[in-house]
């Protein structure tokens, strides 16, 4: 067991989650009060002890399903529905002894296609848990076509799999069954939450299968070669510019906090002094019923400093991806600032911040910033320094000693003027001008780059590609 | 610490069930291992998951008395530990002048004015000196500083605290200790290395009704699965805010007070404005509802 752990551990450093030493210690201490055979058990007591940040959970799912899937004796953690074995021949026995449970039709060594879709059919509509996972086992059996060490990943025997089981139609079969079981009754919500209802356990049932098709890989090819096979960077890691749908959302999700933290931090400076000064008067005023013992010193308020915030983001071609996620980030600074102005530019520059105002929904305002800002001024392709002229132009009055100013792009100038005089100015004025540059360092100043002309003039320019980093600029600010 | 408080893994979800908190495989998992460890437990998720209400159950079911320090921006030592009751301390002061003002023994008057009698005990110190059964719940950690943030993770780790006046006061039981967090900023490393963590997120279709099924008084077993599925629907849904337990159990409330037994989509609108609080988010889940399967 200690082995297994932490190989375990191993691995889930691999996939860069950071485990401590304690961890570790805590954690072979954990399963020692964990009946051995309670799987679930088992994964939460290593959740609780090694992952200490929820975004993490899903990486170390992946891991635990892959090191704990091959369920030999050595290892000993049963499977939740104690039935796991990897074993063809038991599993087409306890196969048929579920297939006698209902309803007496015997044998099923070979299940024929019509018959998984039967008996699938059946599980579904009665939520039958322990039927789907034996209905999920034998469609890969039946139609993955899984071959010993055939170089192909487990989504293309998914696809096989799922292929032949139809389950739009099945979905369908489903609803209808279960509107003619109400005799027509259910109103249309109710309906439609039937439909949400199939849909979910199908969902499940996908699950199941692709968890099948995982054991029987990793049967083939070992617990490493999966493990590397499925590993994928933490949300942390993720690429801004190269960001899925799903990851997208996920990060969307972590903005709100890290804008909090910022907001904490930008106002922190003001605000250490809890108290301000002593309020004479009041404390005398109070030491009266105390017999005059000025038992109880009363203090001024602080005065409340709201910092600015001026934010200045590319929103060009060149990084598409990264201004989806810089919207995102300028719509949850609003939320945390009482003061922020954004501009977005590409060639032109054009002030949104009414845009994000007062707008609850901000996939509304990403869209009036798309289709309502008037950020062309020739061709569409970046012109910073033309942008940043009019930007002084028409609103470098409004950068004062409170203002800190972010600027947001790759600084890809098309070869362009750069006007960087226009930051020095700012710099000047503002309380600090800081620059987030989506391109990894290496890139930077290579071809029509020209981050150095404008990073003189800053407090910093830093690398923001992923939320691990834009957190590591966040604490960094002093 | 006794070893049988709860028994085995699955006394925990009993225990909690008996006093009406629903916990799942994970919930439970983590309550035990907190009680074998002697390790305190953070937990996270989004407000009105029953994170608080978890500390609470587990005081109840293992009949141990809750202390709770709630913390907020500005929670310092004085308000968290304990601190000297200075005003009395000044009064005392003040009379012993007036009986005796000849010989005022500084050292004597010291020693006098630094008695427990002038302690102001706090919630962490009530928890570490307590001789009975506590469970400690320091709810909403993330609101404090830094600096009050150390101060717990010494409390935590250690289990005593010292007042140099009085000397080292020690845990003579190591109470239970949940800590919840809304993570609006991340906590030390050195805190959540310290801990276990649970994430408590909303419950799954199943975990839900029951929850309903048993908080609301007169709810059908129809209406708590319908209820159940309008609000898994209305999660999925991109929103401000999505709905809570609580706003769940509110809902249920209300449309057992208005005589539902079957919601139809008018009945769901009407209502709506209960489970959602951003007019937005109403909206968006109106639009939702209406549009047919
Ligand atoms: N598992 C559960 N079993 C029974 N009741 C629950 C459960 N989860 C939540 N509730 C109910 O939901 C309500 C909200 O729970 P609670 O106040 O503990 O939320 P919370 O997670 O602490 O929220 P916040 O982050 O806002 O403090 C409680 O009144 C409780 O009755
Ligand atoms: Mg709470």
């Amino acid at each position: 067991m200690l082995d297994l752990l932490s190989g375990f551990v191993g691995e889930l450093r691999n996939a860069g989650l950071p485990v401590s030493l304690t961890e570790n210690l805590d954690a072979m201490e954990a399963v020692k009060h964990i009946p051995i055979e309670d799987r679930d058990a088992f994964k939460y007591a290593l959740a609780a002890t090694l992952v200490k940040n929820e975004q993490h959970w899903r990486a170390f799912e992946t891991v635990f399903e892959v090191y704990f899937s091959l369920r030999g004796p050595e290892y000993n953690v049963g499977d939740p529905d104690g039935n796991g074995e990897f074993d063809p021949e038991s599993l087409e026995e306890w196969m048929s002894q579920q297939m006698q449970g209902m309803g007496g039709r015997g044998g099923g060594q070979d299940m024929s296609p019509e018959e998984i879709a039967e008996m699938l059919f059946r599980a579904l509509l009665n939520a039958d848990e322990a039927m789907m996972a034996a209905m999920a086992r034998a469609a890969v059996t039946q139609f993955a076509g899984m071959e010993p060490g055939r170089p192909v990943g487990g989504t293309y025997y998914l696809y096989r799999t799922l292929r032949n089981l139809d389950l739009d139609g099945m979905l369908e079969r489903l609803v209808d069954e279960s509107a003619q079981r109400y005799e027509g009754e259910l109103t249309p919500l109710a309906e439609r939450l039937e439909r949400e209802e199939f849909e979910n356990r199908i969902e499940q049932l996908k699950r199941e299968i692709e968890a099948e098709i995982r054991r029987r890989l990793v049967a083939d090819r070992g617990v490493e070669a999966m493990a590397k096979t499925l590993r994928k960077p933490l949300p942390e890691d993720v690429d801004f510019m190269h960001a899925s749908r799903e990851e997208m959302a996920n990060i969307r999700k972590a903005i709100q906090p890290l804008t909090r933290k910022l907001a904490a931090r930008l106002a922190r400076k003001r605000k250490h002094k809890r108290r301000g000064p002593l309020d004479f008067r009041a404390t005398v005023r109070r030491s009266l019923s105390y017999g005059g013992v000025p038992a109880e010193p009363r203090f001024r308020h602080p005065r409340p400093n709201k910092p600015e915030l001026i934010v200045v983001a590319d929103i060009s071609g060149s990084v598409a991806a990264f201004a989806r996620f810089t919207l995102h980030l300028v719509y949850a600074l609003q939320n945390q600032f009482s003061k922020v102005r954004s501009f977005v530019f590409i060639d032109g520059i054009d002030e949104v911040t009414h845009m994000f105002q007062n707008e609850e929904d901000i996939t509304n305002a990403v869209h009036r910033v798309n289709t309502e800002a008037d950020v062309v001024w020739v061709d569409g392709h970046s012109d910073y320094g033309h942008a940043f002229g009019v930007f002084w132009e028409n609103f470098g009055k409004d950068v004062n000693a409170k203002s800190t100013m972010m600027f947001l792009g790759d600084a890809r100038n098309n070869y362009h003027s750069t006007n960087a005089w226009v930051l020095k100015e700012c710099q000047k004025r503002a309380r600090s001008v800081f620059w987030l540059n989506p391109e990894p360092r290496s890139y930077w100043d290579t071809g029509d780059s020209v981050i150095t002309e404008y990073s003189t003039y800053t407090d910093g320019v830093f690398e923001c590609r992923n939320l691990r980093q834009l957190e590591g600029f966040v604490d960094n600010l002093a | 610490m006794s070893e049988t408080i709860f028994g085995d893994l699955s006394g925990v979800r009993e225990g909690l069930a008996k006093v009406e908190y629903l916990a799942d495989d994970g919930i439970a998992s983590v309550v035990y291992l907190a009680e074998r460890l002697g390790k305190p437990v953070l937990i996270e998720g989004p407000a009105g998951t029953g994170k608080t209400e978890l500390a609470k159950s587990v005081a109840a079911m293992s009949g141990a008395r809750l202390i709770r320090l709630q913390c907020y921006e500005g929670l310092d030592e004085a308000k968290a530990l304990y601190e000297w009751n200075y005003k009395k301390q000044l009064l005392r002061i003040q009379a012993d002048r007036g009986v005796d003002a000849e010989h005022e023994d500084w050292v004597e008057l010291q020693d006098d004015i630094f008695q427990d009698e002038f302690l102001l005990t706090r919630p962490l110190l009530e928890a570490i000196s307590a001789e009975d059964q506590v469970v400690l719940l320091i709810d909403e950690v993330d609101r404090v500083e830094i600096e009050t943030e150390a101060l717990l993770l010494e409390i935590l780790s250690d289990y005593q605290v010292s007042i140099p006046e009085l000397g080292t006061i020690m845990a003579s039981q190591i109470p239970l200790v949940f800590l919840t967090s809304n993570n609006t900023r991340e906590l030390s490393e050195a805190l959540k290395r310290r801990c276990l963590f649970l994430h408590i997120d909303y419950p799954d279709l199943e975990r839900e009704k029951q929850i309903v099924l048993t908080k609301v008084e007169g709810i059908s077993e129809n209406l708590a699965e319908q209820i159940a599925r309008v609000v898994r629907s209305v999660r999925q849904l991109e929103l401000k805010k999505a709905p809570s337990v609580s706003e769940t159990l509110d809902w249920a409330r209300t449309l057992v007070l208005l005589g539902i037994e079957s919601i139809d989509v008018e009945q769901a609108k009407q209502t709506l404005h209960i489970l959602l609080k951003y007019q937005s988010d109403i909206e968006k889940a109106a639009k939702e509802l209406t549009v047919e399967a």
